[in-house]
């Protein structure tokens, strides 16, 4: 069937940033498909020269109101990392609980408001005030329990406060941290029914396949989220690890002339990173409950289907409730206690890791001799995302046409893709891929 | 009483703010919800209008002039516009590349002159259009907004604070910062947040700008005798969040 069709989402809705989806179709023929991300350049790399290392975080920080916590501690390893300075096992534990909140914060703002409204038909999660009270409910005391979670260790969720190189400016008590153990107990059953739910919504993920490469955080003792090297799976099941500092060598990244933000490359022509490719690369080292959750709701590794991204959210928001009791049972065995912050011991160059959201994410920094930044190069999960979804666009396409969709079918496909990457484009237009001098 | 129709809009920002308004968890989120209409919100809602709006919630900077026709729009069908987040108000965080004459090439290299990568000065969105009321803060203060929104539906004028930070300090009793061989911006910084950030054992570095009329002078002053800074670094440290409202802004 000869068809002429023609999409054309300016600023798609449901995604933090803006991007567009043109598609042209002539005579059947694919003339232009193409993922475009138009969001206003801010320049943070430029920003960071000549700021003391204290403040370094809270800047960039602000590059996303989302994963803002990730992004200081990103921040934050990095400069430690120039710094020499190593932080105690309390800050380790304390941050990797403040890391699940944001996760879990994260991946239920999606899950329940961005995503679950294509599943059941709605445009928006505001009618399903209305037609699902108690879903909704259910979805806004588990968003107010990340938040209480997030702002007990980090001060707040939105640009934390206390967490700054070397430790934390403020510690929660042990008091504080029994509290937070007993809401995440009481909140066990939202997380059960939040399964069912999510059970009974699974028959509407698009069935779509494209084998591409995987790249996250790996351990050898945990699902890693704060901590880990580099690891990439490709669609062969073969891995290969990098360390952080060779980031870099990962990445690969170049400019487009239809987006503002840069696009990466390894292996394959794009890579794909986020929760899919977390669990396709750490399955064995999901906790029990979580690997339960995975086989109710048909996840298995390697799924390479990028809508299938949303239920690997779902699967980390069960990880990340259940890590984090965990962690706490260890801190409140050994209680808290003020450590004072651990101070530099040199002024050098370093790159960190964390899992954010939606993807891993490096920040790299250097120091002069008075302790300010000269340099700095943030590479964020949704730029890596953007090649993998320009290529999940060129083969669905043609596939959506061959199937004789409609273009509000195919439009309607396209825009759930990218929202099952939960792109978080107004990250992704801070990269920096050139050194400066001062 | 009909609900009044509410909408959120988003230029270069965190998109932060925006986020601050799915905290207020259960209670507060639906209560709102029997008040308010949110009729636009693109990051979480995928139905548009063109019709008029009561209160329009304005996020991030003005930085481009392709995006003025579309604040001209807001402008036109929004009885009220509040400049929501730092971002909107004086353009905040972003305001720090306006003293870089050479921030296009420091971030994007080779490629700094393509010309989608267009970005003039960043400014708060006054700069474009009428703003009726600032919602300030980086992050805005969630429970000052749902104040401003309160004001607002009883028709009344929303109060906002022009005392700076020190005194909200001393309200909740926190040590100084200075006290604590720290440094702080607290006596000039716009309060109305809190003062979360001392209280947390960080300084104030003015996320929301500065009170009006600010001794800038004496700030600087401050900075170098008492936490013992640089003149450079007072300047740079001065600037974090306030590039917009200096006498040297450019």
């Amino acid at each position: 069937m000869k068809r002429d069709i023609k999409i054309n989402v300016h600023h798609l809705t449901r995604v933090e940033g803006h991007g567009n989806i043109v598609v042209n179709v002539k005579n059947g023929k694919v003339e232009k498909c193409e993922w475009q991300v138009p969001e206003a350049p801010r320049f943070f790399e430029a920003m960071v020269r000549g700021r003391h290392y204290s403040e370094v975080a809270r800047i960039t920080s602000r590059i996303c109101g989302i994963c803002s916590v990730g992004h200081t501690l990103a921040s934050l390893k990095a400069t430690e990392a120039a710094l020499g300075i190593r932080v105690t096992e309390q800050t380790r534990k304390l941050r990797m609980l403040l890391k699940h909140a944001e996760n879990f914060d994260s991946h239920v703002l999606h899950v329940y408001f961005l995503a679950a409204p294509d599943l059941l038909g709605a445009p928006s999660v505001f009618p399903l005030v209305k037609t699902h009270a108690p879903v909704v409910a259910r979805a806004l005391r588990l968003k107010r329990l990340a938040h209480e979670w997030g702002s007990l260790i980090g001060g707040r969720t939105t640009h934390p406060t206390t967490c700054i190189p070397g430790g934390f400016a403020k510690l929660p008590t042990t008091q504080e941290i029994l509290w937070l153990k007993e809401k995440l107990l009481a909140a066990v059953p939202d997380l059960q029914e939040t399964l069912k739910t999510v059970l009974s919504l699974a028959g509407a993920v698009p069935a779509f396949e494209r084998p591409t490469e995987y790249i996250a955080l790996s351990s050898d003792t945990e699902y890693p989220l704060y901590d880990g090297v580099v690891q990439s799976t490709l669609p062969d099941a073969s891995k290969e690890r990098y360390l952080v500092a060779d980031y870099r060598k990962v990445t690969n990244e170049y400019m487009t002339a239809a987006s503002t933000a840069k696009f990466a490359r390894n292996k394959l022509q794009s890579y794909a990173a986020g929760a899919l490719a977390r669990f396709n690369n750490n399955f064995d080292r999901l906790l029990p409950e979580a690997k339960d959750a995975a086989s109710l709701l048909g996840l298995k590794p390697v799924c390479a289907n990028p809508y299938m991204n949303t239920i690997a959210q779902v699967v980390e928001i069960v990880q990340s409730a259940y890590d984090s009791l965990r962690i706490i049972d260890e801190l409140i065995t050994a209680g808290v206690r003020d450590e004072g912050l651990v101070k530099p011991s040199k002024f050098s160059k370093g790159a960190g890791a964390v899992e954010v959201p939606r993807g891993i994410l490096f920040h790299e920094y250097a120091y002069d001799n008075d302790g300010m930044c000269t340099m700095g190069n943030c590479i964020i999960p949704t730029n890596q995302n953007h090649a993998n979804i320009q290529g999940d666009f060129d083969k669905l396409v043609p596939e959506l046409l061959a199937q004789g969709k409609t273009e509000k079918q195919m439009e309607l496909a396209l825009e759930m893709l990218v929202r099952a990457y939960d792109p978080c484009i107004s990250c992704s237009t801070h990269y920096l891929d050139v050194r400066f001098v001062r | 009483m009909a609900k009044a129709k509410v909408a959120f809009f988003d230029f270069a920002c965190c998109e932060g703010c925006q986020i601050e308004f799915t905290n207020y968890g259960e209670p507060a989120f639906l209560e709102l919800l029997k008040h308010v209409e949110v009729v636009e919100f693109r990051e979480a809602m995928s139905e548009k209008s063109k019709d008029p709006i009561d209160i329009a919630f304005i996020e991030g900077s003005f930085t481009r002039e392709a995006d003025r026709p579309r604040l001209e729009e807001i402008r036109r069908r929004a009885k009220v516009v509040i400049a929501y987040g730092q971002c909107a108000t004086t353009a905040g965080i972003n305001a720090l590349k306006n003293h870089a004459a050479d921030y296009k090439q420091c971030v994007y290299g080779k490629d700094a002159s393509m010309p989608h990568l267009e970005s003039q000065k960043a400014l708060g969105v006054d700069k474009a259009i009428k703003v009726d009321y600032y919602a300030w803060g980086c992050p805005v203060n969630k429970y000052e907004v749902l104040q401003i929104v309160a004001h607002l539906l009883h028709g009344k004028e929303p109060v906002i604070p022009n005392y700076p930070v020190c005194v909200e300090c001393k309200r909740r009793e926190t040590v100084c910062r200075y006290e604590e061989s720290d440094h702080c911006m607290g006596q000039t910084a716009r309060a109305g947040c809190g003062a979360p950030c001392p209280a947390d054992g960080i300084p104030c570095e003015a996320c929301r700008g500065f009170v009006d009329n600010p001794n800038l002078a004496a700030l600087k002053k401050v900075l170098m005798q008492r936490a013992g800074f640089s003149e450079s670094r007072s300047e740079s440290k001065s600037r974090m969040f306030t590039a917009n409202q200096r006498e040297d802004a450019r």
